[in-house]
């Protein structure tokens, strides 16, 4: 997450204090991403060092004693964070895929076990978001407001939801590739697996 | 949602199991399921098809027998009553909505509501008076009056769901409700089942999307017949910190 991209954006709207941008910054985002105060200090001491941010001597500090606006190259930053997309090309490290992928490889390791175990956490994360949700004040539809919010934790839903997507295929993925390393004879119990699965649906 | 350990139990499965055919050829469609709901609970259930999920759901509504194990309903086992028995408390207590032809084209939504309290034997003024609040209550008042090809997809849910439990009815069954609908209009029909199972009611939701399964207190996942996992069903942590709905102070 680019802490820096954020300050700037904020600052295009009005001069603000550290205070301020930290407060508007949380509020936006929903406190999903908490920032301490000395992070949004020394950013905005390496933005100013930058050239990007100045001090505004207007001495309307609300509770702040220095404001800092934005310079032109500063502006001229902030605006291209808008009409540039964020890149994709490396992934960020995820504790999940490596571990499965660590765990589809390594023996002893009942996979279906590690994915039921994940898929239980994130159907629990994805109710949390959905009773977030569910608290909104006319199903955050309401424009304005906490529309944001209501986006940021949208984000949420659909990653949890992309997760236990994935989850799944990992699961039949991985049971496909046991069934075809059984030795013929010894198949038995997937093949009963899949007489009760189609006695299951033949009855519907 | 925090009273909802102490809640009556609603629904109870003990080690209910059903076996289809005999001695080689059995197959274990549901493998010793323990399962309580209580009032005022939703209950989501997923797995991948032929995992028991449809069996399920048809041993709690009465529509089949355990072969082991025991389903009780509202303190009443099922097995303890000959068909009849059944067929009266299933229909006295328990309510269906499924994915689509919930409702009987040929009649309004408040006919399609007041019908089980017709039969029932409630007298015809006050099943349509009891019907329109019922509809009042998902949101749907208004149109009471319309036929069901004269309703929206998530209407006719709506309209399914005041049905389902309409008069007594204290559990409702609900088999992929939102199946057919768009993301936005599931969420819709899902708000209403959560406001009228926190209202006082019991709730039974068999679907595929985790999106909607989110919104019970929580999953018990089915695999090859067996219960295999369940979300605990604690409070959210504050899992994002110092939010919530959020209420700004300035």
């Amino acid at each position: 997450m680019s802490v820096k991209q954020s300050l700037l954006a904020l600052l295009i709207e009005e001069p603000m204090g550290v205070y301020a941008l930290r407060k508007e910054f949380e509020a936006r985002t929903g406190g999903t991403w908490p920032l301490n105060i000395g992070q949004v200090y020394t950013t905005i001491q390496r933005l100013e060092r930058d050239g990007l941010v100045e001090r505004a001597d207007d001495g309307d500090g609300d509770g702040d004693v220095e404001r800092f606006a934005l310079t032109e190259p500063g502006r001229a930053a902030a605006q291209g964070w808008w009409l540039s997309p964020v890149r994709r090309g490396a992934p960020e490290r995820d504790e999940l895929v490596i571990k499965l992928a660590l765990a589809v490889g390594a023996p002893g390791v009942d996979i279906r076990a590690v994915v039921q175990r994940q898929r239980s956490e994130t159907m629990r994360a994805l109710r949390d978001f959905t009773r977030l949700k569910a608290g909104e004040p006319d199903g955050g539809t309401r424009p304005g407001g906490d529309l944001a919010w209501s986006l940021v934790l949208d984000h949420h839903v659909f990653s949890a939801e992309a997760e236990m997507r994935w989850l799944d295929h990992v699961e039949a993925r991985a049971s496909r590739a046991a069934a075809d390393a059984i030795p013929a004879g010894r198949a038995d119990s997937a093949a009963g697996r899949a007489d009760s699965a189609a006695a299951t649906r033949s009855r519907r | 949602m925090s009273t909802v350990g102490t809640a009556p139990v609603i629904l109870e499965l003990v080690g209910a199991t059903r076996v289809h055919g005999e001695g080689v050829r059995a197959v274990r469609a549901l493998d010793e399921v323990d399962l309580t709901v209580r009032m005022g609970e939703l209950v989501a259930v997923m797995g991948p098809s032929g995992s028991g999920k449809s069996t399920l759901l048809n041993l709690a509504g009465g529509l089949d027998t355990p072969t082991a194990g025991a389903v009780r309903l509202a303190g009443e086992a099922l097995s303890d009553l000959d068909a009849k028995g059944r067929a009266a408390l299933r229909r006295r207590r328990i309510g269906y909505v499924f994915q689509d032809l919930n409702l009987i084209p040929a009649l309004t939504a408040a006919e399609n509501v007041s019908l089980p309290r017709e039969l029932d034997g409630v007298r015809l003024r006050k099943a349509r008076r009891e019907a329109l609040v019922a509809l009042e209550q998902v949101g749907v008042g208004h149109l009471a009056d319309r036929f069901p090809d004269e309703l929206s997809g998530g209407q006719q849910q709506r309209v399914a769901i005041a049905r389902a439990l309409v008069g007594p009815r204290r559990l409702v069954l609900a088999d992929e409700p939102t199946g057919a609908l768009d993301s936005v209009t599931g969420e819709a029909v899902m708000r209403v089942l959560r406001a009228r199972v926190d209202a006082g009611a019991a709730g039974l939701l068999v679907t595929h999307e985790p999106r909607f399964a989110a919104w019970a207190d929580r999953t018990v996942f089915l695999r090859d017949g067996v219960l295999v996992d369940s979300t605990a069903d604690d409070q959210p942590e504050a899992l994002l910190a110092g939010s919530g709905p959020r209420h700004r102070e300035d």
